[in-house]
């Protein structure tokens, strides 16, 4: 009897307990939509749903305005792939843009890092005068560098008679190619030296100050020891910089709006003319998708490179 | 390590004119903005004979610059506000709710950041008209805040794996609820990433030109990139006007970043240590 009553009592706060339980859950959940759902819903709805309308159009001959899709297949990818030149040269252009680019202001912005962590006197107006192009945008400063090329250069070429600053820049598919690249590096150096300023600070100074002791060159104490221990930084501006080279659009626009002959043509102003201008949606959005699977790619190779080197080192 | 010995000093007057090397192309901008067209013809390099502000009066109207820029404080201040608030809690309670949705959606909102504005503007477009939210500076802030949050959520989600839990838990028990815990508690611990959100949303939505140039169409709407680019497409080659109007575009944000350029280098150092 006594035992019964136990088990009955058991059972029944057992049962209050799971309907308390499950109230608390509900709440629980209820909180959880509160924090997290808002956050979500833009998310979703600004960036995923129309990533995922974009895979369907990019199989539609789609021309933006008539609401009428037609279903065509694999027809887009396949004139990406067989019949359309200026996509295959604007993907070369960006590809090479991307690798100089990359190469010069991770170069830069390392080496003025290693300066700038010196115990110099100036280095706080130094560093702030370096990052200073990055505040503006991709667009002014390819307009501010446009007039510099043409005017600034051709008044300092006349003054000091160097055929570097006689050259048809922006004219000229070579040089059009570099002065882009030479803005690009301009603009994001001194973004890179930061990352790379941040690094240089968690070394541990006794570790430089033994490589000395043993006598390590200054270049055997950067490549050996330095670099090593910051591997992470290369990671993360080599991420960054191979995405902002890859997606360059407003400085290219600006500069040189693609040309000459469209030899400066990026990806993005390619997609941006093919959707917008040529009022090809389909045929634009099919080569956006290309365009995500490649940046996806590269940045995914890159990341997992660098990080075993991290791990190794 | 720290002296200051004389290789030092050679280094620093490198630096120094490394650092004016790079400050060669503002020099030409603002000298040249304030001469006449044929001054800058002849000459772009030597200083201005006489100092014209005509140039500056000419586009500030042309322009309309007042408009230009409140069109562009409001986008920026509006969506800023929005992505904070938005990722702040989201990255908290996802933190604080250690599931495998958490996790999900985690993967799914980081994972996304390697998808190219570029592929989405088009069917975005065409959404945005279905929801009614293109020509309309709420829409384009709306947009804003689903293109700032992925970033910002990263941020805010490392940042409060390092902050205790104890605290909260103290605060729970006296009977503080989830939204007071998270208000009064733990976003002002959050401060010191907050400034890094702020600073990194605040230098790409006030520069950022793609997603303005598609949305507002109307001229009435335009934010300062837009209203110089056109100005530039209208009057091709009229440098002296021209160059007035890119410093007058690229004032705002110099200032902004001149007086609190301690805090946006190490935000951005902040921001990229992962």
């Amino acid at each position: 009897m006594d035992a019964n009553l136990e088990t009955k009592s058991a059972k029944a706060s057992t049962q209050i307990k799971t309907e308390s339980k499950k109230k608390r859950n509900w709440k629980k959940g209820l909180t959880y939509l509160a924090f997290v759902g808002p956050a979500l819903l833009f998310f979703l709805v600004i960036q995923i749903v129309p990533f995922l309308m974009g895979i369907y159009y990019s199989f539609t001959s789609w021309n933006g305005v008539s609401s009428a899709v037609e279903w065509v297949g694999f027809e887009n990818y396949k004139r990406i792939f067989t019949n359309d030149p200026i996509f295959f040269q604007s993907f070369m252009f960006t590809t090479k843009f991307m690798l100089a680019a990359v190469l010069i202001s991770n170069l830069i912005g390392f080496g003025l890092a290693l300066i700038l962590n010196a115990a110099l006197k100036t280095k706080n107006i130094l560093r702030t005068v370096f990052f200073l192009p990055n505040v503006i945008g991709g667009l002014l400063l390819g307009f501010i560098w446009q007039f510099i090329f043409v005017r600034g250069f051709a008044s300092v070429g006349e003054a000091t008679g160097w055929s570097f600053f006689q050259l048809p820049w922006l004219g000229d598919e070579t040089t059009a190619f570099w002065g882009i690249v030479i803005v690009f590096a301009w603009q994001i150096s001194g973004y890179m030296m930061v990352i790379y300023i941040a690094a240089l600070q968690g070394v541990d100074q006794s570790l430089l100050e033994a490589a000395k002791i043993d006598g390590a060159s200054t270049f055997q104490t950067i490549t050996k020891i330095i670099v090593p221990l910051i591997l992470p930084a290369f990671t993360i501006c080599f991420f960054l910089t191979i995405s902002m080279a890859f997606k360059i659009f407003d400085l290219n626009l600006s500069l040189t709006g693609g040309g000459p002959f469209n030899s400066t043509q990026s990806v993005a102003i390619n997609i941006y003319q093919e959707a917008f201008q040529n009022n090809r949606y389909g045929l634009g959005t099919a080569k956006s998708i290309i365009f995500f699977v490649i940046v996806a790619i590269v940045t995914t190779l890159q990341v997992t490179a660098t990080k075993k080197k991290e791990v190794e080192a | 390590m720290n002296k200051y010995t004389k290789k030092t000093f050679v280094l620093e007057i490198f630096a120094i004119m490394l650092a004016l090397l790079f400050l060669v192309p503002f020099y030409f901008v603002l000298v040249n903005s304030v001469k006449g067209f044929g001054e800058i013809l002849i000459d772009a390099a030597a200083w201005p004979k006489e100092i014209l502000f005509s140039n500056y009066a000419k586009v500030w109207e042309i322009i309309n610059f007042p408009k230009a820029f409140m069109n562009s404080l409001v986008i920026t201040v509006f969506s800023i506000i929005g992505i904070v608030v938005l990722s702040s809690m989201a990255a908290w309670k996802m933190v604080r709710t250690p599931s495998k949705l958490s996790k999900i959606i985690f993967i799914l909102i980081v994972s996304a950041m390697v998808i190219p504005f570029q592929t989405v503007m088009i069917p975005l477009m065409k959404l945005g008209g279905t929801l009614g939210i293109i020509n309309s500076i709420p829409g384009i802030i709306i947009m804003y805040f689903g293109f700032g949050v992925p970033l910002s959520l990263f941020l805010y989600h490392g940042f409060v794996k390092g902050i205790p839990v104890e605290i909260e838990e103290a605060a729970r028990i006296d009977g503080c609820s989830q939204f007071g815990v998270f208000w009064r508690i733990v976003f002002p611990l959050l401060k010191p990433i907050t400034v890094t959100v702020i600073i990194l949303n605040t230098l790409w939505i006030w520069n950022d030109y793609l997603l303005p140039l598609l949305v507002l169409q109307d001229a009435e709407l335009r934010t300062i990139p837009l209203a110089t680019s056109s100005f530039f497409a209208q009057y091709t080659k009229q440098w002296d006007m021209g160059l007035a109007a890119l410093v007058l575009g690229i004032a705002p944000v110099i200032v902004f970043f001149l007086f609190l350029q301690k805090h946006i280098i190490k935000g951005i150092a902040q921001g990229s240590v992962k």
